[in-house]
């Protein structure tokens, strides 16, 4: 076997080829499994769309690089179903470009967060995380809170997610600054339309206590208050499989 | 191109390189290093027979073991609800003195309590249930909501101003940026409010008057005539407990930009008995603070 190898490696295009060969059982593995995933992967008719405000927050998440200490993947373990619920499902990361299960745990698990705490903890523990939980090590992100919100590009945001396959129609792109605004500020007339086109259970209200334009900080409260929450689907299958 | 000149120093075979008389030696990978390739090579075979390994078409190799984790957890949550389900039911199914009254079982509500409490209400409650800023402490006789365990149990299953249909609701107004009360109105309940409790005060009588007379037209309502509260949510303003603080200047937000505090459902996140368990918990703590 060893004396096959020391013949095939001094002839230059036979073992090009071999290389190429090898390589290929490789990638074939990876991406095989792709050509039927849409049969793989669960199904959830029921699963929303990230509002605009809540695709900013997600963009500030990745911005602020939180994925480096918080994990969204709830794993298939006895401790950590207890602490933070039913096991996370692929099709609950369909919408999530890219995917943010991340890999490490210095803080929790934020799969399944929102609407554990209120806006008023996540803002009063964004701007100070030690004021709430004294033996913290997180950093403070108070400036979210005094930085305005970019919303004119929001539009163009919806539109590369909806060139990877998230569903989002030419009303909602064209109305992206408007809901992004509304979201935060449920007097305003822009709020009706954001339920209108993201559905009654969108959670439109003023994530910082006041209305009028959004900060930083209630885009990326609005994300974390819909993390686990744009579908039913991973309790209502784990509740059957366990009767 | 067989090269079959052996170096008489080491024994090995060239590879036939020259350079300037010195010749490349072909020695061979150690034996340990083949034996450790084949046993990696060995276990992946055996891995693959045995554990969930290859994609074929829609389906994939299940392996003889039939391993999956999906499967091994939910027994294993089934095998723990199972060990915890004698004491557990005793939980769900009795009466709450009962519970209390039984040594064995608060150990049980002590031990799971701790546990479920700091994963889910720590947070914004404390580690110790002392509370912080505008989040209350659970180990005072000063309740909201009412402190007995079945009141506790329904505020922790339905919340507070949370999105639940049941939910407990109570706001105070903003009286000052909703323009109900002048400034100078303001300082002067503040005034009257502060000579209700244990709290220094200098103040002129005139205001304090001034002050009785606006909290009897605007406060009562949900505070009660006498302050004390009337028990949905409004606070007695005549204890020493202050939830966002009893000092002149968060009295002045209070009352200028108005409190709605909120505190989320527990329903779909917690079991009725471990809502319960909680309950018992919250209670017993507040009865090791005070004995």
């Amino acid at each position: 076997m060893f004396g096959f190898h020391y013949r095939l490696e001094r002839h230059a295009l036979r073992f090009v080829i071999a290389v190429i060969l090898v390589a290929g059982i490789g990638g074939f593995v990876e991406i095989a499994p792709l050509f039927t995933i849409s049969e793989t992967v669960e199904a959830a008719p029921d699963m929303r769309l990230y509002t605009p405000l809540e695709v900013a927050g997600r963009n500030i998440y990745m911005r602020e690089g939180c994925y480096a200490c918080h994990s969204q993947m709830i794993r298939t373990l006895r401790d950590d179903v207890e602490r933070y619920g039913p096991y996370s499902l692929a099709v609950e990361s369909k919408y999530d470009h890219p995917m943010l299960w991340g890999s490490k745990r210095t803080g929790p698990d934020l799969a399944r967060i929102g609407g554990k705490y209120s806006d008023e903890w996540q803002v009063a523990h964004l701007q100070d995380p030690r004021a709430v939980v004294p033996e913290s090590k997180m950093p403070s992100y108070a400036f979210l809170g005094r930085t305005p919100l970019k919303t004119s590009d929001l539009g163009l945001h919806l539109k590369a997610l909806r060139k990877v396959g998230v569903p989002y129609t030419g009303e909602m792109v064209a109305n992206a600054p408007a809901d992004a605004y509304g979201q935060a500020a449920p007097d305003s007339p822009y709020a009706a339309g954001v339920a209108q086109r993201y559905g009654e259970a969108t959670q439109v209200r003023a994530f910082m206590g006041r209305q009028g334009d959004p900060t930083e900080m209630d885009a990326l409260v609005a994300y974390l208050q819909v993390l686990g929450r744009l579908t039913d689907v991973a309790k209502a299958q784990q509740a059957q499989a366990a009767e | 191109m067989a090269v079959e000149e052996r170096d008489p120093h080491s024994g090995y075979l060239t590879t036939g390189h020259e350079w300037n008389g010195i010749k490349e030696l072909n020695t061979p990978v150690p034996r340990p290093v083949y034996l450790f390739l084949a046993l990696t090579a060995l276990f992946a075979v055996v891995y693959w027979v045995l554990m969930p390994a290859w994609p074929v078409g829609r389906t994939y190799t299940k392996g003889l073991l039939g391993m999956d984790q999906r499967t091994s957890v939910t027994s294993e949550l089934k095998q723990a609800a199972l060990e915890r389900s004698a004491w557990m039911k005793r939980i769900e199914t009795e009466a709450l003195p009962a519970i209390q009254a039984d040594a064995g079982l608060m150990q049980r509500v002590r031990e799971t309590g701790r546990t479920l409490f700091a994963d889910n209400c720590a947070a914004c409650h404390g580690r110790e249930a002392r509370g912080g800023p505008g989040f209350p402490d659970l180990t005072t006789s000063s309740w909201l909501w009412g402190g007995d365990p079945e009141t506790i149990a329904e505020t922790i299953r339905v919340g507070v101003n949370s999105a639940h249909k049941d939910s407990r609701v109570s706001q105070m107004p903003a009286f000052g940026r909703d323009k109900m009360l002048e400034p100078r109105q303001i300082e002067d309940v503040i005034t009257y409010v502060r000579s209700l409790s244990s709290q220094p005060r200098s103040a002129p009588a005139a205001q304090v008057e001034s002050g009785r007379d606006l909290f009897a037209a605007n406060c009562a309502a949900c505070h009660g005539d006498d302050a004390k509260g009337i028990g949905a949510g409004a606070p007695n303003l005549t204890d020493s407990f202050w939830l966002y603080g009893g000092d002149v200047e968060s009295l002045r937000r209070t009352l200028t930009q108005g409190r709605q505090g909120h505190m989320p459902t527990w329903e779909a996140r917690l079991t009725e008995a471990e809502r319960k368990l909680l309950a018992l918990y919250i209670v017993d703590l507040r009865r090791k603070e005070q004995p």
